[in-house]
């Protein structure tokens, strides 16, 4: 049978991104760099122009999940929202939890137990170290480093394991409940906790060892991807960016939340805002917050892990089969959600991108009338063309490797 | 808790004789430009007028060291008459302290000045929200679609935008006009 001579007609796919710019000059080419390049990662697109190899401009494109973040939560509970608030930032989803928990509590004016608190913030800086751990190593694999990053994603993957023998999931955790945590420690958690923090020493000694003075990564991070304090702050860069140029602006110490205040730690900061200070930002960081946990090891108190507040916790479940207005609390719990009183607020988190911000509008309703999420990454994405441009176009990849964009959290 | 900037903010851009009413009095030309909320949770808030924007915001820049933006969106307000409350947030490295502002625009014109003249930040974030909501941020230079494609129809946040509403498939352009605006 003859072929058909009718070519097969092309599926109506367009490019819905159009750049703001063309070629300027006739030496200049304009490329596309992903959407979901092997050597970047999330759904993000750069149109650059090209001067042989160097780029003349960019201009960044977030991308998009189409996961409706923000229009589901008006649709949910106040605790249905949590399992969402995991997939922001699921490198460290237990600071989005606690953050928005947080921020709820306070709209509701829950005092959390000390035992909660001493506990959201071990786990906070254990799940921030993770974050960084993911960070530096997959900016490590894009330079080539591929020992460095099985060391560091070792360490990660232990961390892992051992925060899902704890939450029951491995990198969505949902561990954060209004008014408290979903259930306590297991036994011989802690005991394992120290095994992996010696584990963590090990192996960030051995990466310090590789790197840190090898000719080519120096190469490569040095004087690359600059950004000054000036710059940093108009485009409101925050997190390890921004304490990369040198500004110690930390909210776990500007304005302490949890048991922040009552712990020993430094704020590391750079001096260039280049790859390289991003880099050993992000490594100084992890070691602070292994010594906080540490100290929080010694500090967390007994007692229980939920507020005695039945507008947002459960019953117990012996009560519930025994009492009706037990059975109505955990009906009405269930049904209609906890009840936020009107008002909104904005509360705000170290995250361990930068600031993760949640504005929260209640109407004294059981949904929320909106949850607008301020994330890092999609405020970094706006800036980030200013700390590719005058680059090498090899360079677009170790310079977004250091911004570490989340796609979760880009999305709306 | 409130910083001592928050009173000097409060003495300084405040007229004394605004009243803290209620952030859903319709603006006419009786309201003051700018009317204090008090500090809600560690944060001061300040509703505001359309026209009051711009000169607010240069000055907390220039004079209170307000360095950092930190986010605009919009809450949906169905049924008022000025339907739209545009929430900008700032902070200030020096103060480490927060500052709110809100500002009501009806939805037949749901018109703000933008700031990217002063935070570079602003650009996306006006560009977000406007994918949203449908603000119109007067001044930006690149009011594109951020999260949405071209073509899209209507602002998925607004209150009366159907949670399963399908969108039109984006019309076939050829691959040669990508790139061309």
């Amino acid at each position: 049978m003859p072929l058909s001579a009718e070519p097969i007609l092309q599926p109506p796919i367009a490019n819905p991104v159009q750049a703001v710019f063309t070629a300027s000059r006739d030496d200049t080419t304009v490329v596309n760099i992903g959407p979901s390049h092997p050597a970047t990662h999330g759904t993000v697109q750069i149109i650059a122009e090209l001067d042989a190899e160097k780029v003349v401009r960019t201009d960044v494109h977030c991308g998009y999940l189409h996961r409706g973040f923000e229009k589901e939560c008006e649709d949910h509970t106040w605790h249905n929202l949590i399992p969402y608030v995991d997939r922001l930032n699921y490198c460290s989803a237990l600071i989005n939890n606690f953050a928005y928990c947080d921020a709820v509590e306070q709209l509701m004016g829950i005092e959390i137990t000390p035992r909660t608190k001493y506990l959201r913030t071990l786990l906070a800086e254990y799940n921030r170290v993770a974050d960084h751990l993911t960070c530096v190593a997959a900016q490590l694999m894009e330079l080539g480093a591929l020992t460095a990053f099985l060391y560091l994603v070792t360490v990660r993957d232990s961390m892992y394991e051992h925060l899902a023998a704890l939450t029951g999931a491995r990198v969505t955790y949902s561990y954060g409940r209004i008014g408290g945590l979903a259930f306590d420690v297991p036994a011989g958690w802690f005991k394992r906790l120290e095994e992996i923090l010696g584990e963590y020493e090990q192996y960030i000694e051995r990466v310090h060892g590789l790197v840190d003075r090898n000719r080519i990564f120096i190469d490569r991070m040095r004087n690359v991807g600059v950004i000054s304090t000036k710059d940093a702050l108009h485009w409101g860069f925050t997190g390890p960016i921004l304490r990369s140029t040198g500004v110690p602006r930390d909210l776990r110490k500007d304005t302490p939340y949890l048991a922040y205040g009552e712990l020993d730690f430094d704020v590391p900061v750079g001096i260039n805002g280049d790859n390289y200070d991003r880099y050993y930002v992000r490594m100084r960081e992890m070691d602070e917050s292994v010594y906080m946990v540490r100290q929080l090891l010694e500090m967390i108190p007994e007692g229980p892990i939920m507020v005695d507040d039945r507008r947002c916790v459960f019953p117990d479940k012996a009560l519930v089969y025994t009492e009706i207005e037990s059975l109505i609390n955990h009906f009405k719990l269930v049904m209609e959600g906890p009840v936020v009183p009107a008002g909104d607020i904005y509360l705000a988190h170290e995250g361990a991108n930068g600031e993760l911000g949640f504005y929260i509008v209640s109407t004294g309703d059981g949904q929320p009338h909106k949850v607008h999420v301020r994330s890092p990454s999609f405020v970094h994405m706006g800036g980030v063309h200013t700390m590719l441009n005058g680059y090498q176009l090899a360079d677009i990849v170790t310079t977004f490797g250091s911004v570490n964009m989340i796609g979760g959290e880009c999305d709306r | 808790m409130t910083a001592p900037i928050f009173e000097l903010l409060q003495q300084q851009l405040v007229p004394a004789d605004a009243d803290a009413a209620s952030t859903t009095a319709a603006a006419d030309a009786t309201t003051p430009p700018v009317r204090s909320l008090g500090v809600q949770h560690g944060v001061l808030v300040l509703a505001i007028t359309p026209a009051a924007l711009l000169p607010l915001a240069q000055r907390l820049r220039d004079e209170f060291t307000f360095d950092l933006f930190l986010d605009v969106t919009a809450v949906d307000w169905p049924g008022e008459a000025l339907r739209f409350e545009v929430v900008h947030h700032f902070y200030s490295t020096t103060h480490k302290a927060r500052v709110r502002l809100k500002i009501r625009v009806p939805e037949s014109d749901p018109t703000v000045e933008s700031l990217t003249s002063l935070y570079g930040s602003a650009g996306y974030m006006e560009r977000e929200c406007h994918d949203m909501y449908g603000i119109v941020f007067r001044g930006n230079p690149d009011l594109r679609p951020i999260l949405l494609y071209e073509g899209f129809v209507g602002h998925p946040l607004r209150k009366d935008y159907p949670k399963q509403k399908e969108q039109p498939l984006v019309p076939y352009r050829p691959p040669q006009s990508a790139l061309v605006r």
